[in-house]
């Protein structure tokens, strides 16, 4: 796995100058597009995403639709320039399994029973790609869900950890993930409940049990992020908005 | 008033009790469901600050007729659910053949909420003098989590600009208005509506509409 000539850490820092755990830099903003009932724009480090919620709304094709409750559609999409190699445009095997991954990151904090026969639509896009685009995603699409007022138990929070020149690191930079050992991706709420978890590689039952802490010490960080981004719409808000109610 | 911005699962009290509006309750603390404004009193409401219009009975609403099937106007309400309104609840009775020339697609309406069941059915109703096809006036849409702010605390505030601006004002729940008088009281009228959406989450905003209202009136003398 390590047969590469790289070497992942220079006087106990790691390539991009971070200690062994720390985040790469993040900012979040919300309410990016005017179309969309609750969006948001991410970057954690070199990983742009932007998610748009849309919802609840009527389900076509019709017979999706529950009775009882709202179903959550979740499309993650990769850009064909999020990459250096272009990728080929269109749903891929990844893209799939990445969907379905952190649409059932995030149905678990949904209260889907307040809005039967409906559906909420969640879009998030890759504009580029630098490792742990998902869960860059799962932290920008549950900003825009409680954006678009939409009832939850709570946030989600997503962050991965990776094991590097047998060292346990956090949030692996794509340097780290290509060449890396192990990278391990978690979702969960404020609370401390997984609702994601999957992992690449190899890891030793302690190690995985430093990386799970690790990586869940990284999500907690990022849901301060995420909160203090709502919170901070809000005082914006305070202050006169030049928009007002459109005609019908 | 005691009111904080809060997100989604943001511990709110210790007291079960206190539970109100937008929040749930797990191991007897009260945490809310949603991102808005909590409202500390006897019991904690969160108004969201967005989301879609929920109907619920009873609720005066603005719809506009999108569909008509054997005996029924379906109606957009500006909600993930359409409304139905039967024929039987038209004011006059009147022959299937004829539903379209009362009520054409295109045609706005003020109707009511009469039920809405489990499946989220929503029965809409047109017998109440109050209510009616719209042939007059304009209908502004503004965020239906700001409507409890324009109507005020038992109606003050709608009671106050339908008396200052001299316009007959009907509010949706789904957060469409009508307005109707004059253009120029029509014109005051939207403005402040759009100002009262604009800061619906501040305090005092009655006193306040008072006084931007007293201030454009002596503008136009």
């Amino acid at each position: 796995m390590d047969e590469t000539d790289i070497s992942f850490f220079k006087d106990g820092l790691r390539l991009d100058g971070r200690r062994a755990d720390e985040l790469r830099p993040v900012k979040i903003e919300v309410g990016v597009l005017a179309r969309a009932d609750g969006s948001c724009y991410i970057e954690m480090g070199g990983n742009k995403v932007i998610a748009a919620v849309y919802g609840p709304r009527e389900v076509h094709p019709r017979h999706l639709q529950e009775a009882t409750r709202a179903i959550v559609r979740y499309r993650y999409n990769m850009a064909s320039f999020s990459v250096e190699e272009r990728k080929r445009p269109g749903p891929d095997r990844r893209s799939y399994e990445l969907s379905k991954v952190s649409r059932e990151a995030l149905e678990p904090v949904i209260l889907t029973n307040f809005f039967p026969r409906s559906v909420i639509d969640v879009f998030v896009e890759v504009l580029q790609a630098d490792a742990g685009t998902r869960t860059a995603g799962i932290n920008a699409a549950a900003v825009a869900l409680a954006d678009a007022g939409i009832p939850m138990r709570s946030m989600i929070s997503a962050c991965a950890a990776g094991k590097v020149a047998d060292t346990i690191v956090l949030d692996p930079m794509k340097e780290e993930d290509n060449f890396g050992q192990a990278d391990l991706p978690i979702a969960m709420t404020p609370g401390g409940d997984i609702t994601l978890i999957q992992m690449d590689g190899g890891l030793s039952p302690d190690e995985y049990h430093r990386a799970v802490e690790m990586a869940m010490k990284g999500a907690r960080d990022i849901y301060e992020l995420q909160r203090s981004a709502l919170v901070n719409k809000y005082s914006q808000m305070t202050e006169a908005r030049p928009e007002g109610g459109a005609c019908l | 008033m005691d009111r904080k911005v809060v997100v989604p699962g943001d511990l709110l009290s210790e007291d079960a009790k206190r539970s109100g509006e937008g929040t749930y309750i797990r191991d007897g603390n009260v945490y809310s469901l949603l991102y808005g404004l909590a409202n500390f009193r006897d019991k904690i409401n969160v108004i969201p600050l967005s989301g879609k219009y929920v109907p619920g009975p009873g609720d005066n609403v603005i719809g506009v007729v999108k569909d008509i099937t054997f005996s029924n106007w379906i109606v957009d309400i500006n909600s993930p659910y359409d409304g139905l309104l039967h024929i039987s609840e038209y004011p006059k009775r009147i022959d299937n053949e004829d539903m379209s020339k009362h009520l054409r697609i295109g045609s706005s309406i003020m109707t009511r909420v009469k039920d809405v069941d489990p499946t989220m059915k929503v029965e809409l109703t047109l017998n109440d003098r109050k209510l009616g096809p719209i042939r007059a006036g304009q209908v502004i849409e503004i965020s239906h989590t700001r409507v409890p702010r324009l109507i005020g605390k038992g109606g003050s505030m709608i009671s106050m600009l339908k008396k200052e601006v001299n316009c007959s004002i009907f509010v949706g729940q789904n957060g469409r208005i009508w307005i109707s008088g004059s253009a120029k009281d029509m014109d005051l009228a939207l403005r402040t509506i759009t100002l009262i959406e604009r800061e619906a989450h501040t305090n005092g905003l009655t006193d306040r509409i008072v006084d931007f209202l007293k201030k454009e009136k002596g503008a136009r003398g």
